[in-house]
């Protein structure tokens, strides 16, 4: 386990980003921002132009650190407190989850339920509810 | 001009991951960590981005259609059925034993960590047997 520091305007600032990033893919192309999808539709892309706007965004967010590095001097923390059997294990179980899911976070969590989607908040209730009970049991159940 | 865009958008999504904590498994976890070290970060990322996009949203709908294409392009179906709740259900426990969403994961490449590369690799494996599994069930079957 380690512990993080309480960030709640970096947090803010970053989920308004996030939102604002939504709105402005539906404002140019009137598609949902889903990791899920551009994801699926970049390994398996329907058609050559469906892959190139997914290719597109994929690229833009795997640039992203690299900003904040150039701005900030650092790069993003990523800290993992698993081990690489449980992110293997866990990154398995997350590809089937949102493919019959049909979607995540930020499809579902965020755009979906923005559109007050019943699905989406059923399914965001569903694996945060999941999410925590799984946290809880392999932190303080099994201690691992 | 339509790439450029996308990929602006994409980059002002992989910097407010960044920025947020939704990057680092670490605080993810802690997140869900109520009984342990509890790091309430993640619900003022989820708060920026849902009230953003609710308003961004209702503005853009204002428009007949998008600016670069005909119409808008988002989900109709409203049916609740086992697929999306099961689903979301093994989402969750994969997000809480890796501390790693696809949206955090996705920018988190970024950072060139091979811990990054290693979750995205095996949900993309993920995803390939979930669409072999589907493709799998006869025309009209529900799963």
């Amino acid at each position: 386990m380690i512990e993080t520091a309480f960030t709640p305007w970096l947090s803010l600032g970053g989920g308004v980003l996030i939102g604002v990033a939504s709105t402005l893919l539906m404002f140019f192309v009137g598609r949902i921002m889903g990791a899920t999808g551009v994801l699926a539709g970049v390994v398996q892309p329907a058609s050559g132009e469906d892959f190139a706007w997914r290719a597109a965004v994929l690229a833009g967010m795997i640039s992203g650190p690299a900003v904040v590095w150039l701005v900030s001097g650092n790069m993003p923390a990523v800290q993992v407190p698993v081990s690489t059997a449980a992110l293997v294990i866990g990154g398995l179980i997350v590809g089937v989850g949102v493919t019959f899911g049909s979607g995540c976070t930020s499809g579902h969590g965020v755009c979906g339920m923005a559109r007050l989607s019943p699905r989406s908040i059923v399914a965001t209730m569903t694996f945060m509810v999941f999410t925590f009970v799984t946290v809880f049991l392999l932190r303080h159940v099994f201690g691992a | 001009m339509k790439l450029i865009v996308l990929y602006l958008i994409g980059l002002v999504f992989g910097v407010g991951i960044s920025i947020s904590g939704m990057a680092n498994p670490a605080k993810v976890l802690n997140f869900f960590d109520i009984a342990g070290s509890w790091d309430p970060s993640l619900i003022f990322v989820m708060g920026g981005a849902l009230v953003t996009t609710f308003i961004g949203y209702k503005l853009v709908f204002g428009r007949s259609e998008p600016v670069f294409e005909g119409d808008f392009s988002v989900p109709t179906s409203r049916t609740i059925d086992l697929k999306l709740v099961g689903g979301s259900a093994v989402f969750g426990i994969g997000w809480g034993i890796a501390g790693f969403c696809p949206g955090g994961a996705l920018p988190a490449l970024g950072t060139g960590r091979w811990e990054v590369f290693a979750f995205v690799g095996a949900v993309i494996v993920g995803i390939f047997l979930a669409k072999w599994f589907q493709n799998r069930q006869p025309a009209g079957a529900t799963a």
